[in-house]
């Protein structure tokens, strides 16, 4: 039957574009087992380049310093960004386009634009090093905590606070008792996007950072002309695979369980 | 009305504070940059040094390689927009988390990969000349870095272009075939104008970065191909002319900010109409 | 037969292995306003897309003007649907959206304008055409919603409880409207509600369903005065629904109390559901009826009073003009002609009901 096959037709696409999708990630996990330190040739398993990352100093400082990056820039644009949504979506009309304006600067502008605005400003008043990375990545994440929270603050219902505030409850309780609570998914996407985001940088990172302070991407970067060390692979796919592994479990009821078709009512 | 929340508009000034602090107070900076010569003389030669010729070819690689790039991604992402709501696919959340996940390795280990599968020798061919189709080499070539850039932003096409798709009731789909409409008039006069809005930031988000990506162009393109981005990043990091690389960027934004302006319009208008509805 | 425009024959549908429609056959006449009338989830709306094209049918067939419809795609069938949420293009005006359909079967020009003129007439929207669709209430979408499908004047219009989301008044108002339109294009209607007064208002025949299976067909008038089950009864109109003994012929037992009624055929002291409409209960002085009680509740309703009287373990619903005070006693009482006996249910997919009486 036509729906059959236009199943199946559909099906082949999005494996398709899966494959495009994962095939050089399935490359790396393969190199990150490869006895030879060259990329082009398989000389047989190991499990050398896990054991030797225990003692690279340099590439642990330098998956340090990302995580820091990702774990307090997404943090504090949460903060920002969530306080941000709030007041935006209570402004009148002019003001509420002024602020989005604001907003997708950063997202519409070009990274190595972004990257190079805030060096030559940064530059005048602090030296160049982990801070200013953090303050630039910061810059770049809180549109995306605004983009994620601002859909959840327009469907939100306000009553419940205003009867919160009638019932008894301080300010402060009642914001995080019944504001906080509705904004919940919201929240958590925006902080996953800005963390992906901090983690994924290059560069802008790169024309921030300065010298001594290194992420993953800009040490692959410095390391592309001599060879990458294999090392790298590894804790790519290290990475790789625990996100893969808390993406599953945060998603495991959605995946599983398929909306239902619509028929029946 | 809002008696507890009159004031919650305060709640914003932080970020108006940082807004202006560290995005518009350095486009200022980089603009005076860009308006300043060595001697600190005020000057338009370095933003007009996107017409020197070397610097207007990158701009026109550019432009190309983000161009077509663009096209592609709306290529590929309409079909696997409607394969993904036609398969109702796990939601909207499974259909995020397959895009996002490969952002979890390091893009340019990932580019690397792909320089890996296109060399001469590389895993394509290995492939290609098994089936017995022969080798092809692209590696070096536009071609190879344009499936870079692809490969990179594809997923920047898709989400936007995902929800809105998935955001047309399928009352209204079924409304076109109860009236007589086929699939493809279905697509044409009903999903198509409706997920204009997500394809408008679709294309933001697509062309811009595609337009500058520099390591791309770097490790795909073998240092022979540059684009605007390569540029820019040499006047910085190895001519040292601030000046020069502030006004190349300063000249690329004015290309971003009239793209901009063009998808904020719009943006507009469909704004606009959704809030009639209510 | 030259009558009937459809026929249904045998559905079964079921979804993740629930059975929504179980064997279902039904005829619908040429320019019959037909109700499919149920609680949600009785398969009424499955049923309706089903007659729309939108959903295949597990077996059975689907016969418009004696052709087997059943796999033909909805674009292809002279049927078109007014949907629940409307369903109007949201990015084109009103007039583009009702010219939709002629426009896609290339019709000229003037024609279509004449057409969509005519449509906007026939609804009461005259001028509204230059109008986006966004910018009008839920009963005026609603209107366009119809004209679109009229528009195309096919030969049967399906209707999924297309009032559903309106207030009460625009509710009457829109019964009102849609019966002078089936009056004035003189169509087929088939309407799916699960509002028993808006099925009753309008419909030439009622579908009563529930459970995937049709529980009794008929006009308005014999579904109200006669309903074959408890079920029924109970989803059509209010009812007090109690359990009894037929005791003999026009004999029935009542907590304990010997009633007189008019029913016949039943096996001496099978177990049986009585069935009384609140309206037909009649309250007197003590002593004076069948059964005496207490006053338990009185609320005013405007038109009447609707009042509780416990009587034994059983708290009757009695819809009367005059009050009765709350804690008097009084007598209630019946004419035997407006008691219906009804045997129980033996089927499993009757049983729910069961537990209601």
């Amino acid at each position: 039957m036509v729906d059959k096959l236009t199943d199946f037709i559909s099906r082949f696409y999005v494996a398709i574009i899966a494959v495009f999708l994962y095939a050089p990630i399935a490359v790396l996990i393969v190199l990150s087992f490869n006895k030879s330190r060259s990329r082009v040739v398989w000389e047989g398993f190991t499990l050398d380049w896990y054991i030797s990352l225990i003692h690279n100093r340099q590439i642990q400082s330098a998956l340090m310093t990302t995580l820091a990056l990702a774990f307090l820039s997404a943090f504090i644009s949460l903060i920002i960004g969530t306080a941000a949504a709030l007041g935006i979506s209570s402004m009148k009309r002019r003001s509420h386009r002024t602020m989005m304006v604001l907003t997708n600067i950063p997202m519409l502008n070009a990274d190595i634009v972004t990257g190079i605005a805030l060096m030559l400003w940064m530059i005048q008043f602090m030296p160049l090093g982990f801070n200013s990375v953090l303050l630039s990545h910061i810059t770049f994440n809180i549109p995306y905590v605004i983009l994620a929270v601002l859909p959840k603050v327009k469907m939100m219902n306000l009553s419940i606070y205003n009867a919160g505030r009638d019932l008894g409850a301080g300010p402060l309780r009642a914001f995080f008792m019944l504001i906080l609570p509705q904004l919940k998914d919201g929240m958590l996407s925006g902080f996953f996007m800005a963390f992906t985001m901090s983690m994924d940088d290059f560069v802008i990172t790169y024309f921030t950072k300065g010298a001594g302070v290194n992420t993953l991407s800009t040490m692959i970067y410095g390391e592309i002309r001599k060879g990458i060390k294999p090392e790298m692979y590894a804790l790519s796919t290290i990475i790789f695979t625990v996100v893969f592994g808390v993406l599953l479990v945060a998603n495991g009821n959605t995946i599983g369980t398929k909306e239902r078709k619509r028929g029946y009512e | 009305m809002d008696k507890y929340l009159n004031k919650r508009k305060n709640l914003a000034y932080p970020y108006v504070v940082w807004s202006v602090g560290f995005t518009v107070i350095p486009l200022i900076v980089i603009l005076r940059y860009a308006l300043l010569d060595r001697t600190g003389a005020f000057t338009l030669s370095n933003i007009l040094a996107i017409v020197d010729p070397v610097n207007l070819k990158a701009l026109i690689f550019s432009l190309e390689i983000a161009g077509g790039c663009t096209l592609i991604c709306i290529l590929l992402a309409y079909p696997l927009v409607l394969a993904l709501k036609r398969l109702n696919f796990g939601g909207r959340r499974s259909t995020i988390f397959i895009l996002i996940l490969p952002m979890w390795m390091n893009f340019i280990l990932k580019l690397l990969a792909w320089q890996m599968i296109l060399s001469s020798n590389g895993i394509l061919n290995l492939v290609l000349s098994r089936m017995g189709i022969g080798s092809i080499d692209i590696s070096n070539t536009y071609i190879s870095i344009m499936i870079g850039v692809v490969y990179d932003y594809l997923p920047y096409m898709v989400l936007p272009l995902y929800d809105a798709v998935s955001a047309i009731d399928d009352d209204i789909i079924e409304a076109a075939e109860d009236l007589g409409a086929k699939k493809l008039t279905v697509f044409g006069r009903i999903i198509f104008p409706l997920s204009i809005p997500g394809l408008m930031s679709g294309i933001t988000m697509v062309f811009v970065p595609s337009m500058t990506s520099f390591v791309t162009a770097d490790i795909l393109g073998g240092g022979k191909l540059q684009l605007v981005g390569n540029i820019i990043e040499q006047e910085f990091i190895q001519s040292m002319d601030w000046n020069m690389g502030a006004g190349l960027s300063v000249a690329l934004m004015i290309f971003v900010l009239i793209s901009m302006a063009f998808t904020v319009e719009k943006h507009e208008q469909s704004d606009r109409q959704e809030e009639t509805a209510w | 037969m030259g009558n009937i425009i459809l026929e249904l024959r045998g559905i079964s549908k079921s979804f993740d292995g629930k059975k929504i429609l179980d064997d279902l056959t039904l005829d619908i006449e040429k320019n019959e306003f037909v109700t499919l009338l149920g609680p949600s989830g009785c398969g009424k709306s499955t049923l309706l897309r089903i007659i729309g094209g939108f959903v295949k049918p597990d077996s059975g067939q689907v016969f418009f003007e004696g052709q087997d419809i059943t796999l033909l795609p909805p674009e292809k069938r002279q049927v078109h649907t007014v949907f629940q949420k409307y369903s109007l293009f949201p990015h084109m005006n009103v007039s583009d959206n009702i010219a939709f359909g002629l426009k896609l079967k290339k019709k000229p020009k003037e024609y279509i304008n004449e057409k969509v003129r005519y449509a906007l007439h026939l609804v009461n929207m005259d001028g509204y055409g230059d109008r986006m669709t966004t910018s009008l209430s839920g009963g005026q979408q609603q209107r366009i919603a119809i004209a679109r499908a009229i528009v195309n004047e096919p030969k049967m219009l399906l209707l999924d409880e297309p009032l559903g989301a309106l207030d009460l008044k625009l509710r009457h108002e829109m019964q009102r409207e849609l019966m002078r339109i089936k009056h004035e294009v003189g169509i087929t209607f088939v309407y799916v509600t699960h509002d028993q007064e808006e099925a009753l208002t309008m419909s030439d025949r009622i579908v009563v369903m529930n459970q995937g299976i049709i529980q009794q067909m008929g006009t308005s008038k014999s579904i109200y005065d006669e309903p074959q089950n408890a079920f029924v009864a109970d989803f059509i109109g209010d009812s007090n629904i109690i359990n009894g003994i037929m005791l003999k012929d026009r004999l029935v037992l009542i907590q304990g109390i010997e009633v007189e009624c008019v029913d016949e055929g039943f096996d001496a002291n099978e177990p049986v559901d009585v069935v009384i409409r609140p309206e037909d209960l009649i309250i007197g002085t003590k002593g004076s009826g069948f059964t005496n009680g207490i006053v338990t509740n009185l609320i005013y309703k405007g038109a009447y009073y609707d009042i509780s009287v416990t009587a034994g373990t059983h708290e009757w619903s009695v819809q009367s003009n005059v009050p009765a005070a709350v804690n008097s006693e009084v007598s209630l009482s019946i004419d035997p002609e407006n008691i219906q006996i009804m045997r129980k249910p033996k089927s499993s997919d009757e049983e729910v009901i069961d537990k209601l009486g």
